[in-house]
């Protein structure tokens, strides 16, 4: 089962990924032989099963709310493509 | 060339120095590298200054850490504070880590010396190295064949000598498989038995850091260095770690080892059939048990993990953005196709396609058809193994359906490389301890790997029954020949 390109487009647009027309059919088709193999999991009964998320199940893990040094501002910026003072630069998005 | 093991017992004992095992170790590196390739970045001078505090450090008398002076490689997707950080894709290319992983700051604290950064499938997405960004890594057995992935590089680096034990990542077989592939130890301890913090993000309910070594008791050496509660990762497990090292010898006797007949089906190849069921044999020979068990989720458990991590992924891959670290697009015009651009320029095509993949799953209306039914199947893998494990200690059986294959085989089919993980993704799913060792040679001189896998938080239990196999099977492989 191909994916038509029409619902890679829109998968990659959600994914933000540009890709190109010839590119959405390659991955298009990928996908469908892939989801074909998957496909498979539907044979399988799995009414009343919880779903397994995690497999070492933990509980919530908490700490104080105390505050603590973390990464400095320099550091977290340190790999910034583009930035500016200590802020990190993106096109404008308000008009 | 000698183990971990013996090394830091010849350092302590002041019959050879860090610094003259680095020299060693960085000369065979420098010699052949350039033929097996398994390396991104090595940082000789840091290396040696390291060796060089190590051996200052006992020359003070004060006490040297578990690792003292060996020679470390790692996996190439582990932040280091001195070193680059690409995990083998063009989007991190530039990337420098502002801090230590956790495993990292815990060589360092043990006195290790890192000796580089190691090749790896771009994010860990592969079983070949091929996906790597930058070269596929050779098979120190044969150049012509790939060492396995994703960790090929730390596989490689360990079966050529050019560091004695290594750092990996285990996703879905990520070290198992390319120890196989090379004739090396590769261990996946416990989900959360060490610290994912500082580990690149993949899969992060499958993802665990472990080590690789010659030797089963270098592979455990290693983790009694990185085991361990660390806060900053909630997943990880607030238990004690047992002493690997001191306690790996076990009796044989009374070892009760589940084969089960699912992992001897259709697929595998004959002569890691034979060479694994003889294996096998000799330990019953010795005194364990063998006990006939089923797995029947099995052939279900690379479905499941194919829409398992790939979902983790697109959500753990979105923090590329082009805007806070990695590579930025030069040609935009709005905030949009900044991100759309620079992360299509930034990834490979098998980062690409599990991306799509993934947020196809998890998309309205598709969510409760891939993403909850594979959940729901995980659940059903985790009972198998429950089930298996009340009437044996480990699973045992073949890592790999195959042996190393040609470079360039698989790589037009990406099913086909995907179920080159067809023993090892159920381990992960279900967030067990697995092993592989070396268990004997194809006919074409390329190495086997048996697999042994164990109850969540019996790491222990999987190293002795490793130990157990080592010992009895008694190999002896040659080096590797390196054409």
């Amino acid at each position: 089962m191909a994916i038509d390109r029409k619902t890679v487009e829109k998968v990659a647009k959600l994914a933000r990924l540009q890709l190109t027309p010839e590119e959405l059919d390659r991955y298009g088709g990928q996908l469908g032989a892939i989801l074909d193999y998957i496909a498979k999991l539907e044979k399988l009964d799995v009414a009343g099963l919880e779903p397994l998320a995690q497999a070492v199940e933990t509980l919530n893990v908490f700490r104080a709310d105390d505050p603590r040094p973390s990464l400095s501002r320099d550091a977290a910026l340190q790999n910034a493509p583009e930035k500016t003072g200590d802020f990190f630069i993106v096109p404008k998005i308000i008009e | 060339m000698t183990d971990a093991v013996s090394i830091r017992q010849d350092i302590l004992t002041r019959k050879t120095t860090a610094t003259q095992v680095a020299e060693r170790f960085l000369s065979r590196l420098a010699a052949i590298d350039p033929k097996v390739r398994a390396f991104l970045s090595v940082n000789k001078d840091a290396a040696l200054a390291q060796a060089k505090k190590v051996d200052e450090k006992l020359a003070r008398g004060e006490k040297a850490g578990l690792l003292a002076g060996i020679p470390v490689a790692v996996k190439d997707n582990l932040c280091t504070i001195d070193a680059p950080t690409t995990c083998g894709s063009k989007i991190l290319e530039n990337y420098r880590a502002p801090y230590d992983a956790t495993v990292v700051r815990r060589l360092r604290e043990e006195d290790a010396v890192i000796v580089g950064k190691t090749n790896l499938d771009e994010f860990a997405m592969g079983s070949s190295t091929e996906n790597s960004a930058f070269f596929t890594s050779r098979n120190p057995w044969n150049l012509q064949c790939v060492p396995g992935g994703s960790s090929g590089g730390s596989a490689a680096a360990v079966a050529a000598g050019m560091a004695p034990i290594a750092l990996g990542s285990d996703t879905g077989g990520s070290i198992r498989q390319p120890a196989a592939l090379t004739g090396t130890v590769g261990f996946k301890p416990t989900y959360g038995r060490v610290s994912r913090y500082g580990l690149v993000a993949y899969g992060s309910s499958l993802d665990q850091v472990g080590p690789f070594g010659r030797s089963v008791r270098d592979a455990a050496l290693l983790s009694q260095a990185i085991s361990g509660h660390d806060p900053h990762d909630s997943t990880s497990v607030n238990q004690p770690v047992p002493d690997f090292v001191g306690q790996l010898d076990r009796d044989t006797r009374g070892l009760r080892l589940g084969v089960p007949k699912e992992y001897f089906s259709a697929g595998l190849d004959a002569e890691i059939r034979t060479s694994v069921e003889e294996a096998i044999a000799k330990l019953v020979a010795k005194g364990a048990t063998r006990i006939e068990v089923s797995l029947p989720m099995t052939e279900y458990a690379i479905a499941a993990y194919y829409i398992v991590a790939p979902c983790e992924a697109s959500s753990n891959l979105a923090r590329y953005d082009g805007v806070h670290y990695g590579h930025r697009s030069k040609d935009y015009d709005d905030v949009t196709s900044l991100i759309s651009k620079s992360r299509k320029e930034g990834f490979g095509p098998e980062v690409t396609r599990r991306i799509i993949l993934g947020t196809f799953a998890l998309s309205s209306g598709y969510y409760d058809a891939y993403y909850n039914r594979a959940l729901k199947v995980r659940r059903k893998i985790k009972q198998d193994f429950d089930k298996a494990f009340e009437s044996c200690d480990v699973i045992v059986g073949p890592t790999s359906p195959t042996p190393a294959f040609p470079v360039g085989a698989k790589v037009g089919d990406p099913l086909s490389m995907y179920l080159c993980d067809v023993y090892t993704v159920a381990t992960n799913l279900a967030g067990l301890p697995g092993i592989s060792i070396p268990c004997g040679l194809t006919s074409a001189g390329l190495p086997i790997g048996l697999q042994v896998q164990g109850r969540v938080l019996d790491d222990l239990g999987v190293l002795q029954a490793a130990r157990a196999f080592e010992r009895e099977l008694a190999l002896s492989l040659p080096w590797p020949s390196l054409t």
